[in-house]
């Protein structure tokens, strides 16, 4: 072993960051860059079932609660892409490689959202899963995601409470109102249960990352996690956890859940989703749409811009 | 990285009296561009007061390979510290 893989180790051992030019074993370095980008592609897509609902938003103040969350999407996609490029890939390469379905996202935005109740949901659900993992990830091995994750969080809090505001403005609605409300949750709890990932013995990626402290704590500790706190959330709402297994279990001190189908759930990450067609074409038609305002701005730049290099 | 696109560093002041910090980077074409995506990207939350973009590449910093022995001269130093000095309870703060 050699001076630099023993520095790296000592790194991860003492459980300090690694740094974008200290030396990484190349695995280390390709998996972070297909977490990161994976990742920052899912808060750029996931902008897309939200904005769906934009202009219907039922008032001027949940219209502009929502765009601000999804500015905020935005903003995440923007902080881990950059995350990604200090590892040697460039955001062209990473927008390729979701072109051409080499890069994933996220499957849960593979699912339309149809009606307003599922904004509730997605701020609920989505971004609360989201929330407990990226909360982990604060404490990841490489510096720059470490503080990307920091940011992320800070900033998140805000999403899953305007999710959580607008399932109580449903469930204690009209009955109507209080059944979509149930329909969001029933069409959305499996999905975002799944959004951890497989389970901790069937993770091909996830024993190793978790070696090289990528990942902090395990798929199935985070959604055992978000369950325990989400279920009282339900509670306090009036609505039905779509499981009848869902049971506090006095035995492990946590509620249990029924098994998950995972036959859907490699279906859509494998392109068969609702909406994968959908979201994917409409990455690409707003990159090629604004070819010309990045031409533009590179004309002007030359013209303007003397003393940069 | 496609023609014209450049990453520019950004520094970010909160309030007066307090130094720059660094935040991150962000994609732009030019100046004004950079400074504008900079406060869409980092100060939507009235984080800041002043902020300063930097073109990457204007960075300059010490070779990972030469890093231990320029920080080197530092290493045994000691007296540089004020704990290095001993004085007496008597003398009161100092």
């Amino acid at each position: 072993m050699d001076k630099f893989e023993q520095a790296f180790n000592d790194i991860i051992a003492k459980e300090l960051k690694v740094e974008p030019r200290d030396w990484m074993p190349q695995k280390y370095r390709e998996h972070l860059i297909r977490q990161v980008s994976q990742h920052a592609h899912s808060e750029i897509i996931g902008m897309q079932p939200e904005g769906n609902w934009l202009l219907r938003a039922p008032s001027l103040r949940a219209k502009q609660v929502l765009l601000a969350k999804i500015q905020d999407e935005a903003g995440h996609g923007l902080y881990l892409y950059s995350v990604a490029e200090t590892l040697g890939i460039s955001r062209q390469e990473m927008n390729q490689q979701l072109h051409d379905g080499k890069a994933k996202y996220s499957s849960i935005f593979n699912y339309p959202t149809l009606t307003w109740a599922d904004m509730g949901a997605v701020g609920w659900l989505v971004d609360g899963a989201a929330i407990v993992n990226q909360v982990s990830l604060q404490r990841t091995s490489y510096g720059p995601y470490a503080r990307g994750m920091v940011r992320i969080c800070k900033e998140e809090s805000f999403h899953q409470r305007q999710g959580y505001e607008i399932m109580m403005q449903m469930a204690f609605g009209t009955p109507e109102q209080k059944e979509m409300a149930q329909d969001a949750l029933n069409r959305f709890w499996f999905p975002s249960l799944m959004m951890f990932g497989p389970h901790d013995a069937d993770s091909a990626h996830s024993s190793q990352a978790m070696k090289w402290k990528i990942k902090i704590e395990s798929n199935d500790y985070l959604r055992q996690k978000f369950i325990d706190h989400t279920v009282k959330q339900a509670d306090y709402l009036g609505l039905t956890i779509p499981d009848p297994l869902c049971k506090w279990n006095e035995a492990t001190g946590h509620y249990d859940h029924s098994p998950f189908d995972w036959d859907e759930f490699w279906n859509v990450v494998n392109g068969n989703g609702p909406c994968n067609a959908e979201r994917l074409d409409h990455h690409k038609k707003v990159h090629n749409d604004n070819k010309w305002v990045r031409e533009a701005a590179a004309a002007y730049a030359l013209k303007t811009e003397t003393q940069v290099a | 990285m496609e023609s014209g696109d450049k990453v520019w560093e950004v520094f970010v002041q909160k309030k007066a009296g307090l130094p720059f910090k660094h935040v991150g980077n962000v994609h732009a074409y030019d100046k004004k561009m950079a400074v504008q995506n900079a406060r869409d990207l980092y100060t939507r939350r009235g984080e800041g007061r002043e902020l300063w973009v930097v073109p990457a590449d204007a960075i300059v910093c010490v070779g990972l390979d030469e890093a231990d022995a320029f920080f080197d001269p530092a290493d045994d130093k000691v007296y540089r510290h004020p704990t290095f000095y001993d004085i007496p309870d008597g003398v009161g703060h100092m």
